[in-house]
């Protein structure tokens, strides 16, 4: 037993590891301790743990992707830190496989898809005029089988060793006979357990946009970051179950023997790079669009004029979601699928730089003869167009398949993507968040510090990832561990550059608690002019949302009301507001489906079979939950709104 | 908006503006689980001849068996439609009867396919056995998971019909269960052309 503990179980021999082990520990304990002696458990429980309030539900998953920004970046840190000089010693090529693996699934899964979802779940209700999603439930099923799965990804770090395959997890490399043990059976169930509330995001949000916007507006009336999680949700309805089978697949291959991936048996290592790219693709453009939605909002109502080119926007949209789908095979033009096949999807993928394009240049039209104001939320949407064209561009050259065997696999491409994903997404997170902080928390962002993080991320970001491009063209591969010494001064430029985002994300995170403390609070609920209905409401949001939902009768809901007058608190018109029961179901359902994949994790049948009654008891006692809801009475509404609105008088 | 309107008159399923929307996300899962299918199906087809020294399909499909679970299946769904027709004549024990006859039609697929499988692995091909033994257990054994959980679903279905009769609710519920039940049909319509039928000729 004690041997088992000590060599199987628990992740041994690093003085890393037992620095984070000691970490976790003290973390816990001060997290019980707080919460103890604050007598905070109830409150903890009924405000958060069992709400099914968007907005509530969307600040969770931004605090869970900061977390799992920090835990990434930690990663980032740990590799530059390994590259920078050669014959380095302070990661070996396992520990250093393992962490570009977590660095990689944790940005993408874990970060990214639930920073944007997040704001999506706050965000997108209030600009259709919405009283919450569709499915409340549903939602917050969703964010807690994301929060779960996110923990047993990351308990392979302390309990049986991190996965080492890669984020894209290749096979034969991930199959059960060159990667025994628990590790990659980690990343297949934490993967498997947060892609299932990804989905119930995904319907619960077209469900939400298409039935329940606000009397007037039409589909070209909703605000363009709506449009943008509209598209995004269909990415994610139809790309998601794809991921679901591919990761099913290799859990039997690995857990029941069957003989998918294998090398034996006449299995297909090469069809779990296609179904996992059938996917992965769509997966970047479920990253992409929302932070595009929301640097068109950013940059509407910074540039102060409506946006250029809205119906552009929305078919090129339209457009990059149905391409998305048909590009996969661009991620292995080295497999041999022979000259006909590479050259089709060789055009595939240059196609969708033309309503990229497309919207990269409404956006300058967007400015053009605007009266700019550089605020923080703008001046990462302004850093955002140039960085993100160097990565559009660079990717045009690594659609020509000719072209691609020589970048393939190699720095080159590591320093393209991360110069879309991180220009792309990272800013436009940072972009989202300070634009509609003020909304969540009822405070701004302090411009001083946002304008300290920003340079320093942006400058950063490029002395990192510049250097990169150079370093494939002189051979450096990708995912080595180990550097030559011509390739050192570039990397220790690159470095540096790392060091400098560091700074700025520790700067963001700092200006979190400045502004918590010193931030003036907001009097009105438009702090920023703004041009779509979140603004019309009050700040902090009542949980009902809306008082009264106006009358929509043109793009730009809320800049109309303040010209023709409009209120979202119709004094005469209020009727009672139904709202849906605060639930602990979902908590404890994902709860058992860790318990499940826990027990898949270690091929502990007794234990996954017991999570997995866990779940289909907490699906039985839904069932059987007749719930309606209840009413907030009129008197109710009109008392919270007259307090709410005390500041603008 | 009218579409927020709360109905008074048409099927009990649609009155409600939130029934309403539960039927549309439904849809919309039902288009998610297509893309499922579509990814079994199609590594089916990848994997289709690999059966390394395994037997082949020629040598293992019967067509009385696949037959004989077609005809169950695609009866159930057409007893499943009658319920739901029984539902909204507004007759419960209509609804009742026909559901139960669905049900044990299901459960009659669901025995053969328990046979079949059983069968295939005497002969000596199960899951472990290639790559296409692998794929075709898995493509029709996630159909079949899909009926044992309709199954379920329906028993608890029928315990909340009994419970509270018919109402906006139930019937919603009923009618989504209707949409599962005759999808899963639609699937074993490919199912039974793609595996079996060609399964057996090639």
């Amino acid at each position: 037993m004690m041997d088992f503990l000590l060599n199987e179980f628990l992740v041994t021999g690093d003085p890393l590891i037992y620095g984070a082990m000691v970490s976790i520990v003290l973390v816990s304990i001060a997290i019980v301790f707080v919460l103890t002696y604050f007598r905070k458990w109830g409150y903890l429980w009924r405000e958060w743990l069992t709400t099914v309030d968007h907005k509530k539900i969307g600040i969770m998953y931004i605090i869970a992707a900061i977390a799992m920004l920090f835990r990434g970046g930690v990663d980032a840190m740990l590799m530059r830190a390994q590259l920078t000089l050669p014959n380095t010693e302070f990661l070996n090529s396992q520990h250093y496989n393992e962490i570009f693996t977590t660095h990689g699934t944790i940005m993408i899964i874990f970060m990214a898809m639930p920073f944007l979802i997040g704001l999506m779940n706050f965000v997108v209700p209030l600009q259709i005029g919405a009283r919450d999603v569709a499915f409340p439930f549903l939602n917050a099923v969703s964010f807690w089988s994301f929060a779960f799965g996110a923990m047993l990804f990351n308990l392979s770090f302390v309990i049986g060793g991190s996965p080492d395959a890669g984020w894209t997890n290749y096979a034969p490399l991930a199959g059960p006979n060159l990667n025994p043990g628990p590790a990659i059976n980690y990343y297949l169930l934490g993967l498997q357990i947060s892609g299932i509330g990804t989905l119930a995001t995904g319907i619960n949000f077209m469900v939400t946009i298409l039935k329940m916007r606000a009397p007037g507006m039409t589909l070209m009336r909703m605000p363009i970051f709506t449009w943008s999680s509209l598209i995004t949700s269909f990415i994610i309805t139809f790309a998601f179950p794809i991921l679901t089978v591919a990761l099913a697949l290799m859990t039997i291959d690995r857990i029941f023997g069957s003989q998918f991936f294998t090398l034996t048996g006449e299995g297909m290592p090469m069809m779990w790079a296609n179904l996992f790219w059938l996917w992965g693709h769509p997966e970047v453009y479920i990253v992409i669009l929302p932070a595009f939605g929301i640097f068109s909002e950013v940059i509407s109502t910074f540039a102060r004029k409506q946006l250029f080119g809205y119906k552009a926007m929305v078919w090129s949209m339209l457009l990059i979601a149905g391409l998305s789908f048909l590009v996969w095979v661009h991620h292995f033009f080295t497999m041999g699928a022979g000259a006909g096949v590479n050259s089709l999807f060789s055009v595939t993928t240059m196609l969708i730089s033309v309503p990229t394009g497309v919207k990269i240049f409404n956006w300058l039209g967007t400015m053009y003869k605007g009266k700019i104001r550089f605020d923080t939320p703008m001046l990462w949407s302004l850093g955002f167009i140039p960085c993100f064209v160097i990565g559009g561009v660079t990717g045009v050259m690594l659609a020509m398949a000719a072209a691609d065997y020589q970048y393939h696999n190699t720095y080159f491409l590591v320093a393209h993507f991360h110069n879309v994903l991180i220009a792309g997404t990272v800013f436009g997170c940072f972009a989202g968040l300070t634009f509609w902080y003020p909304k969540m928390f009822g405070h701004k962002m302090n411009e001083k510090l946002g304008k300290i993080s920003f340079w320093f991320f942006v400058i950063g970001f490029n002395v990192c990832f510049l250097p990169m491009y150079f370093l494939g063209f002189m051979g450096m591969p990708r995912r080595t561990y180990a550097i030559e010494p011509e390739w050192m001064p570039l990397n220790v430029v690159s470095t540096v550059g790392a060091v400098l985002m560091a700074i700025g994300f520790i700067v963001f995170v700092y200006n979190i608690y400045y502004s918590f403390r010193y931030s003036e609070r907001e009097k009105t609920g438009d702090t920023w002019d703004g041009r779509a209905l979140e603004w019309a409401t009050t700040t902090p949001v009542p949980f009902y949302n809306f008082a009264t939902v106006p009358e929509i009768t043109g793009p730009e809901a809320f800049w109309k009301m303040k010209q023709e007058g409009g209120t979202t608190y119709d004094k005469d018109n209020l009727e009672p507001i139904h709202m849906p029961s605060d639930s602990g179901v979902p908590f404890i359902m994902s709860a058992f489906m860790f318990v499940a994949g826990f027990g898949l994790v270690w091929e502990w049948m007794v234990v996954a079979i017991a999570g997995l009654i866990g779940i289909l008891a907490c699906m039985v006692v839904r069932s059987f939950d007749y719930d309606h809801g209840f009413h907030v009475s009129v008197e109710e509404i009109k008392e919270t709104e007259e307090k709410a609105r005390e500041g603008e008088k | 908006m009218s579409g927020h309107s709360e109905l008074t008159t048409g099927p009990l399923e649609y009155r409600s503006h939130e029934d309403r929307m539960t039927v549309l996300g439904f849809w919309l899962f039902l288009g998610a689980e297509i893309a499922l299918f579509a990814t079994l199906f199609a590594t089916y087809a990848v994997l289709f001849g690999r059966t390394a020294d395994a037997p082949t399909p020629q040598e293992l499909f019967e067509m009385p068996m696949a037959l004989t679970m077609t005809f169950l299946l695609l009866t159930s769904s057409f007893t499943c439609g009658i319920a739901i027709h029984e539902m909204r004549r507004g007759s419960l024990k209509g609804l009742l009867t026909w559901l139960i006859i669905t049900l044990a039609l299901g459960l009659g697929f669901l025995g053969f396919e328990i046979y079949e499988f059983v069968h295939y692995a005497h002969e000596g091909a199960t899951l472990q056995s290639s790559a296409y033994w692998s794929s075709f257990f898995v493509l029709t054994g996630t159909h079949g998971a899909h009926v044992t959980l309709g199954i379920c679903w329906a028993v608890l279905l029928i315990i909340q019909l009994k419970k509270r009769g018919l109402n906006q609710m139930t019937a919603r519920k009923t009618f989504v269960l209707g949409l599962y039940w005759h999808f899963l049909d639609v699937i074993w319509i490919f199912l039974f052309t793609s595996v079996y039928l060609i399964g057996m000729v090639v």
